[in-house]
């Protein structure tokens, strides 16, 4: 009865969660969907009185897997102006072969399940419950092919740490290094770090200036970038009772001074 | 789940399944009531502690000695404008702070607060439920609630949440791993991964004595696992103005804040079940009158004193350490907290095999104590590092990777020359510098 009314309620939002991975037009909202999917699954395994399985399939697929892929969709930013040219040749063809693959062997997996007049049972098929049973598997039954499977996993780990690992070309100083040469070597006005930028009463922004203890605004306290871009506020908005000779003056001094490459002290950071 | 629990035949656990579901739903409530009632509190204690550590006051007027000013706060923060900023993904956005929120409720329905207890004349655990893989339900949960933060660091549509949320997912994932395998040698001792099975292993010994190492493992994770300073990097304020969370206001927000103080509550219930005991009276209580204080309703007294000791913990933390360096956080964890729980895994398994065979524990103490010895012996043996010698080496050959107009990686015993990137803020920075660097960094 209790198990009628999760899978009437569950069952639904399975397939919904499955049909918005296909159709969704964001590459999120698609994940997300198909770790509602899981979920929703996890929660038959528990019905189906496989809570080890169930648990599991949140743990690692939910949690960990489907965390992964939505950290790099979210880092990457893919949307859906992605073009779908097919870069890998026959790849079509070769999906359409194992999707195949994959509809007969869960066509065989079910009928062998249902054919048989009566199914074993659980009592039957797990005595001990759950946990000693998938232990008795795993580590007994098909210890040799789990092992297999653990090798391939280690040696794909492995090779993509390979393929993406990068030689330095340049020694790259550490914070203590960078720390010691502020202050043997830069002015010492800025031995502490760079000011940050505009934390003051009316603005609080990374595009506003950081007023000094003088009160005037530091170009240095904006990031680079910005100020490329074009995003970053003039310093002269923000100078205190600025007259003409002062903005005059002023205008004149900052251009000499080098706008970007002068934040190198979090550069490490950013890279 | 209640439901299917009573209807589990293979793996039922004894002592469960036999509520009448007058007693489920009081037990619910008393879980909901419990969580939120532990959240203001918790809010209070924190900001009082804190403040006694900074030779303040803390709150101090609403209610008797302050105590109502979370309540206050609270009702303040639901009453506030909830604003949905333009570039917002709003269904993600909204459905966030529910995704946080609604797990770290769940979890408490697992651990055993107490022993049998007499509620209305009907016997029953002072436990909602248990599964033989409670243990790992928590888990489970924890990694759905961590969705929340994600989504809300995705869907608010600006930079800082989304690094946040950045952080915070990768941050979780690694500490989850930690965590598990804290779990392992608590697993391998009692034989069970059912809460109620672990508490009843630990009568004789708290595993947080004989597993020490698993335990302050664990209490290392469940700080990084919950985002708590010194671990709080997904909303360090120095850095990303209140990271995942930045955009969110009036009750969303305070979703977050109660889901982030409800995991507090349920991390340290797990180390109270796994690691001291749990419902169980410290020693020398334990032996008072034949054990009285270990039966009826006097264990949620030590349950909730050990919890509230491991929140205290948390503040502590947080009233004491700076947080820590974004990359050195995870080198921490990668390099130093898998490789040590990895090891001790095989020290317990190893361990646990060695009672299983029958030897004594004198005889492991022996064994054990020579095979350290003879380590120690064995180190006294090598020879000592040679110490640099003080003399000026001389001058490397200067190592330029553009020699050949190719940028090449360094060949052994050639050094870098730092001198190729500028350090120095002022800069004297050339163009052509400049652009290396930034190659070198694509």
């Amino acid at each position: 009865m209790g198990e009628t009314a999760l899978f009437w309620i569950m069952a639904p939002i399975a397939v919904l969660g499955a049909l918005g991975l296909v159709f969704a037009r964001k590459a999120v909202h698609g994940a997300l969907s198909l770790a509602l999917t899981m979920i929703s699954l996890a929660l038959f395994y528990i019905a189906q009185e496989a809570p080890f399985l169930g648990v599991v399939q949140i743990v690692v697929y939910t949690g960990a897997i489907m965390m992964l892929f939505l950290f790099v969709i979210m880092l990457v930013g893919v949307d859906s102006s992605d073009s779908r040219v097919e870069t890998i040749r026959g790849q079509r063809a070769a999906a359409t072969l194992a999707v195949l693959g994959v509809i007969v062997l869960l066509t065989g997996v079910t009928v062998r399940a249902t054919l048989p007049s009566e199914p074993t049972g659980l009592a039957q098929a797990t005595p001990d419950g759950n946990v000693p049973a998938i232990a008795d598997a795993i580590f007994g039954t098909y210890v040799w092919a789990f092992e297999v499977v653990a090798a391939l996993l280690i040696t794909a780990a492995v090779g993509a740490m390979t393929l993406t690992h990068r030689e330095r070309l340049f020694h790259r100083p550490t914070q203590k290094e960078l720390s010691i040469k502020r202050f043997t070597e830069g002015p010492p006005g800025e031995a502490a770090g760079l000011p940050v930028p505009g934390v003051y009463a009316r603005h609080n922004a990374v595009d506003t200036p950081a007023l000094l203890p003088d009160g005037t605004p530091s170009e240095a306290s904006i990031n680079r970038v910005l100020v490329a871009r074009g995003a970053a506020r003039s310093t002269e908005e923000f100078r205190h009772h600025p007259t003409p000779a002062d903005i005059e003056a002023g205008a004149e001094g900052e251009t000499d001074e080098p706008v970007g490459g002068d934040d190198d002290t979090n550069g490490g950071e950013r890279a | 789940m209640i439901a299917l629990a009573a209807e589990t035949t293979g793996d039922e656990i004894a002592g469960f399944g036999n509520d009448p579901w007058w007693i489920i739903a009081i037990k619910c409530l008393a879980i909901f009531v419990l969580c939120v009632v532990l959240t203001l509190f918790n809010i209070v204690f924190e900001r009082k502690v804190v403040a006694r550590m900074q030779h303040r006051l803390g709150p101090n007027r609403t209610g008797p000695f302050g105590s109502l000013q979370s309540l206050a706060d609270g009702v303040k923060l639901m009453f506030k404008e909830d604003i949905i900023p333009k570039a917002a993904d709003k269904i993600v956005y909204i459905a966030a702070p529910l995704v946080a929120v609604i797990p770290s409720f769940l979890i408490l329905s697992v651990i055993p607060l107490g022993p049998e207890v007499s509620i209305f004349g009907h016997e029953t655990r002072l436990q909602l439920t248990d599964m033989p893989v409670a243990v790992l339900f928590t888990l489970a949960i924890a990694s759905v609630g961590v969705y929340g933060l994600m989504m809300a660091g995705w869907s608010s549509g600006s930079t800082y949440p989304l690094l946040g949320g950045l952080r915070s997912t990768a941050q979780v994932i690694s500490y989850e791993l930690v965590m598990g395998l804290s779990f392992v040698g608590v697993f391998l001792f009692a034989g069970t991964m059912s809460t109620s099975g672990i508490v009843a292993e630990q009568e004789r010994l708290w595993y947080g004595i004989i597993l020490l190492p698993s335990f302050i493992i664990y209490l290392i994770a469940m700080v990084g696992e919950t985002n708590r300073a010194p671990f709080d990097l997904p909303e360090a304020e120095g850095e990303l103005v209140a990271g995942w969370g930045t955009e969110y206001s009036s009750i969303k927000y305070a979703m977050f804040f109660l889901a982030e103080y409800i995991n507090m509550v349920n991390v340290s219930a797990i180390a109270t079940t796994l690691f001291l005991g749990g419902w169980r009276a410290p020693w020398p209580l334990s032996a008072i009158n034949d054990g009285m204080f270990n039966t009826g309703w006097w264990p949620l007294l030590w349950f909730f004193a050990k919890v509230i000791l491991l929140i205290f913990v948390f503040i502590w933390l947080r009233g004491t350490l700076p947080r820590l360096r974004y990359d050195q956080f995870m080198h921490f964890c990668w390099k130093v907290l898998l490789p040590v729980s990895l090891v001790w895994i095989v020290a317990v398994a190893g361990m646990r095999l060695a009672f299983n065979e029958g030897i004594e524990r004198n005889q492991i103490l022996l064994y054990g104590g020579i095979a350290v010895a003879v380590l120690l012996i064995g180190s006294l043996l090598i020879p000592e590092k040679k110490q640099p010698e003080e003399t000026e080496p001389a001058e490397p050959a200067p190592f330029d990777a553009f020699a050949g107009g190719h940028p090449v990686p360094p060949m052994p015993g050639q050094e870098f020359v730092a001198a190729r990137i500028p350090v120095t803020p002022t800069g004297a920075t050339t163009k052509t510098d400049e652009r290396t660097e930034e190659s070198s960094r694509a």
